[in-house]
C-alpha cells in the first residue's frame, strides 16, 4: 500500500532495464519498497537490475520478459503481475529507446518501430495496467516522458514526436482517472547521461539517472502530476515552446 | 470506467484515496449477510481516523453510520446501550441533559462509538481514568461466524483484541457503555502558560493529579529558548454552585451549533510556513499567564475544532497527517527530539498536544501506556517529511514507545512488533475468529498486520 507520503511498498517497472527506473527503485528501497516485478525485453539487463535491487534491500524481485510492442499480451501480463504482488502501488513506465533520427538513415519501418516502442507500446501497457489497477482501487502510474516531446526538435523528431504522443496520452489518462484512486505522474527529464544516451553529445542542463530518480521521489511525496528534471527546465521550456519555428529549427544537435 | 457501486475513501487527513464497494447496512443481520458475500472488508464510522484505517481498497467498506440508534438507557447505573454508528455528539445530546456524559472522549464529538472502541480512544482524563475500553460492559461483534457478545468477562481475549483492534476482529454493531454522572454541562478550567518544554512538562507532572482533565497545547514551531512553550488547560466538571445566572438555572444542556465551515478545499494549504508562526504566536500570547476557575462549555473545552466544520480542508489538496506517539516516563528527550527533528526538516506543524498518560489496558493493540504522548498535525507534501518521521519512529521505538494506529498513515512496518509487543496475541485471536482473513484495511496491509496477496491470505498464520 502507498503511504500518505506517497511511498510505495510494491512496484512494477515496464522497461525494467532502464537506468532511471533502477535509480528510482534504489531510492524507494531506502523507504518502504519491498517487492518489485521487472518487465523488459532483455533477460540480461533485467537480471542485472534485479541483482542490484536485491543488493539495495528489496526483499522480493522477479523478472519477466515482456516487450511493450506485444500488445496482445499486455492485459495478461498486468493480471499476472498484480496477482504476484498482491497489490501494485506503483507502475513505472520506462520503456523506450533513442535511435538515430537523421533523415538519411530512417526508413518507414524504423520510424514505425521507434514510435511503437516509445509511444504506442507504453500507452498500451499503461492501458492494461490502469484497467487492472482500477479493480484494486488505487495506484500510482509514473511515466517517463521527455522534454524532447514538449517541443519536438529537428535532430530527434521521431523520438520527440513519440514522447509528445506519450506525454499527451498520459495527461489524458490522468484526467480520465480523476476520482478513481489512480493517478498518473509525468516525468520530463532533459538530457540524461545513461545507457540510452551513451556516446551522444550532452545537451545543456544535462542530468543523471540519480538526479531524475530524486526528482521522481520528490514528485511522489508532493503529489505532483508533472515533474521536470532538472526542475529549471520547466521555465526554460515555458519560453522555448513559444520560440518561432524559424528560430527553433536552428537549435543544433 | 470506475467499477460499479464503488466510492473513493480517504481518512481525515484527506489523502491517499482508495476505492472500495460502499455498503451501508441497517442492522446486524444485513452486516452478517455482507460478510457472507465479501472477500475482504472493513467497518467505517465517521472517517475521523487520520490515515487509512477505515479504507479497504478493492474490497468492501461497511459504513456503520446506518446503525445509530440509542437502544436503552438505565438512569440508575448510567449504562447506555447504543448501536455502533451512533456518534458521541448524538449520544451527548441525549445523555447530558439527563446528567450523564461519556467517560472518555477524544478531541472531536464526531466519532462513532464503534470507531472509538476500535481505536480504544483516550481523552484528556487518561492519566486518571484510562481509555474507553475500561467503560464497556459488553459489545456485539459480527464475525464471519455471526454475531457474538463479548465483554471483559465474556470471551475477554476477543473483547480486548477488539478494543484498539482497528476493526480487524469484526464489525462492532452494539456497545453497552457505562456513562459518568455529571452535575452540570460546564467545566471549571484553570489555564497556565509555560515558557518552554521543560517548564510545561514540569507543570504537567507536578499538577496533573489534581485535575480530572489535563492537556497542554504546544507551540511546536518556535525554536531556541522558547521551544515547546505551551498553554496548559486543566479542569473538571463544574459544580452547580460555580455557575452564575442563566447557566445555573439550566445547568445541564448540550446543543452545540456548527456556525462556521470551510466550504471548499483551497488550492494550497492554508497551514504553511507563513501562517503557522503567526497562529502559534497568537494562540500563546492570547492565553492568560495564569487563570483559575473559568467556566467553559463542554464543546469549547472538549471539542474546540468541531466548531469549524470540515476544518481538515484547510490543509489543501495534498492534505495532512497527524503524528501521535507515546514514550514512557523517563524518555522525555524523545518528545524534544521529535519537535526538533520536524523543525530541522522545515515541516511546520500546528499546535501540538502534549499529555501524560496513566496506566494502559490489557488490549494488545491499544495505544496508551504510562508516559508522554505528543500529537502534531503536519501538512503533507514536504519532501523532507517522510524521512524525518522515519527518524522519529526509530527514536520512539527505541525508547519503548509507539505510534497511534488511528492517526497513522506512514509508520515503518518493521517497527510494528517493537512498538506493539503483544501483536502475536492479537493475530492469534484474529485468526481464531476470522481464519480466512476477511477483515482487511489499507492500514492493516500497509503495516503488515494482514497479508496483501490473496494466496498469502488463504494460508495466513499468525
Amino acid at each position: 500500500m502507498n503511504d500518505v507520503t506517497g511511498m510505495p511498498q510494491t512496484a512494477v517497472v515496464i522497461g525494467g532495464g532502464s537506468d532511471i527506473a533502477l535509480a528510482t527503485l534504489r531510492l524507494l528501497a531506502k523507504r518502504r519498497l519491498r517487492a518489485v516485478v521487472l518487465l523488459g525485453r532483455s533477460a540480461e539487463a533485467l537480471n542485472e537490475a534485479a541483482e542490484q535491487l536485491r543488493g539495495a534491500g528489496v526483499e522480493e524481485v522477479t523478472t519477466e520478459i515482456f516487450d511493450v510492442n506485444d500488445f496482445s499480451h499486455a492485459s495478461e501480463v498486468a493480471e499476472e503481475t498484480v496477482a504476484r504482488l498482491g497489490t501494485v502501488d506503483l507502475v513505472l513506465v520506462a520503456a523506450g529507446f533513442l535511435g538515430d533520427a537523421s533523415l538519411e538513415v530512417i526508413d518507414p519501418e524504423s520510424v514505425a518501430h521507434m514510435i511503437a516502442t516509445n509511444f504506442t507500446g507504453p500507452a498500451a501497457a499503461m492501458t492494461a495496467f490502469s484497467q487492472r489497477l482500477l479493480r484494486q482501487g488505487f495506484g500510482r502510474i509514473v511515466v517517463l516522458s521527455s522534454v524532447a516531446g514538449v517541443r519536438v526538435r529537428r535532430s530527434n523528431f521521431v523520438y520527440g514526436s513519440a514522447k509528445a504522443g506519450l506525454d499527451g496520452f498520459a495527461q489524458g489518462l490522468d484526467d480520465a482517472l480523476v476520482k478513481t484512486g489512480l493517478s498518473v505522474m509525468i516525468v520530463r527529464p532533459g538530457f540524461v547521461h545513461s545507457k540510452m544516451t551513451l556516446g551522444l553529445k550532452a545537451a545543456p542542463m544535462s542530468t543523471t539517472p540519480e538526479a531524475v530518480a530524486g526528482a521522481i521521489v520528490k514528485g511522489l511525496e508532493s503529489g505532483a502530476s508533472v515533474v521536470w528534471a532538472p526542475s529549471s527546465l520547466m521555465w526554460v521550456f515555458g519560453i522555448l515552446v513559444h520560440l518561432p519555428r524559424r528560430l527553433w529549427r536552428l537549435v543544433p544537435g | 470506467m470506475i467499477p460499479g457501486d464503488t466510492d473513493a475513501f480517504v481518512g481525515w487527513g484527506n489523502n491517499n484515496a482508495t476505492r472500495a464497494v460502499h455498503r451501508r447496512p441497517r442492522n446486524t443481520k444485513e452486516i452478517a449477510a455482507l460478510l457472507e458475500g465479501s472477500s475482504m472488508c472493513i467497518a467505517r464510522g465517521l472517517g475521523r481516523a487520520y490515515g487509512d484505517a477505515a479504507q479497504c481498497a478493492g474490497g468492501t467498506v461497511i459504513d456503520c453510520t446506518g446503525l445509530s440508534e440509542i437502544l436503552a438507557f438505565d438512569g440508575s447505573s448510567g449504562v447506555v446501550r447504543v448501536e455502533a454508528g451512533c456518534s458521541l455528539d448524538q449520544l451527548s445530546r441525549y445523555s447530558v441533559s439527563r446528567g450523564w456524559f461519556v467517560p472518555v472522549t477524544p478531541g472531536t464529538a464526531f466519532v462513532t462509538i464503534g470507531g472509538a472502541v476500535a481505536a480504544d480512544v483516550h481523552g484528556k482524563n487518561h492519566h486518571r481514568e484510562g481509555s474507553i475500553a475500561g467503560y464497556i460492559e459488553e459489545l456485539c461483534l459480527v464475525t464471519p461466524d455471526g454475531p457474538r457478545i463479548v465483554g471483559p468477562d465474556r470471551d475477554p481475549e476477543l473483547f480486548w483484541a477488539t478494543c484498539g483492534g482497528m476493526g480487524l476482529t469484526g464489525v462492532i454493531t452494539e456497545v453497552a457503555l457505562r456513562l459518568m454522572p455529571i452535575a452540570t454541562s460546564y467545566l471549571s478550567v484553570d489555564t497556565d502558560r509555560a515558557r518552554d518544554l521543560d517548564a510545561c512538562m514540569e507543570m504537567l507532572a507536578s499538577g496533573d493529579e489534581r485535575y480530572r482533565y489535563s492537556v497542554a497545547w504546544i507551540d511546536a514551531g518556535t525554536r531556541g529558548r522558547a521551544l515547546g512553550r505551551a498553554v496548559i488547560t486543566r479542569g473538571d466538571h463544574a459544580r452547580v454552585e460555580a455557575l452564575a445566572g442563566t447557566q445555573r438555572s439550566i445547568p445541564l444542556t448540550y446543543n452545540p451549533v456548527q456556525r462556521l465551515s470551510v466550504p471548499f478545499t483551497p488550492p494550497v494549504s492554508m497551514v504553511n510556513a507563513l501562517t503557522l508562526p503567526v497562529f502559534n504566536s497568537l494562540w500563546y500570547h492570547r492565553a492568560p499567564k495564569h487563570r483559575t476557575d473559568e467556566i467553559q462549555t463542554m464543546s469549547a473545552f472538549f471539542y474546540p475544532l468541531d466548531m469549524l466544520r470540515d476544518w481538515n480542508r484547510l490543509y489543501g489538496p495534498r492534505g495532512f497527517t497527524q503524528y501521535q506517539m507515546v514514550v514512557p516516563f523517563g524518555q522525555e528527550h524523545v518528545v524534544r527530539y521529535t519537535i526538533e527533528r520536524l523543525q530541522e526538516a522545515s515541516c511546520p506543524s500546528t499546535l501540538g498536544v502534549l499529555k501524560r498518560f496513566g496506566a494502559g489496558d490489557p488490549a494488545p493493540l491499544s495505544f496508551p501506556m504510562p508516559g508522554w504522548t505528543l500529537a502534531l498535525d503536519i501538512p503533507l507534501g514536504s519532501p523532507s517529511l517522510a524521512v524525518a518521521l522515519d527518524d522519529c519512529d526509530r527514536h520512539v521505538a527505541g525508547a519503548g514507545g509507539r505510534v497511534y494506529l488511528a492517526k497513522d498513515g506512514r509508520m515503518r512496518p518493521e517497527l510494528m512488533r517493537e512498538m506493539y509487543p503483544r501483536i502475536d496475541q492479537f493475530l492469534e485471536t484474529c485468526h481464531r475468529t476470522d481464519p480466512d482473513g476477511l477483515f482487511v484495511s489499507d492500514l492493516s496491509r500497509r503495516i503488515g498486520l494482514t497479508p496483501t496477496t490473496p494466496t498469502q491470505r488463504k494460508g495466513m498464520k499468525p
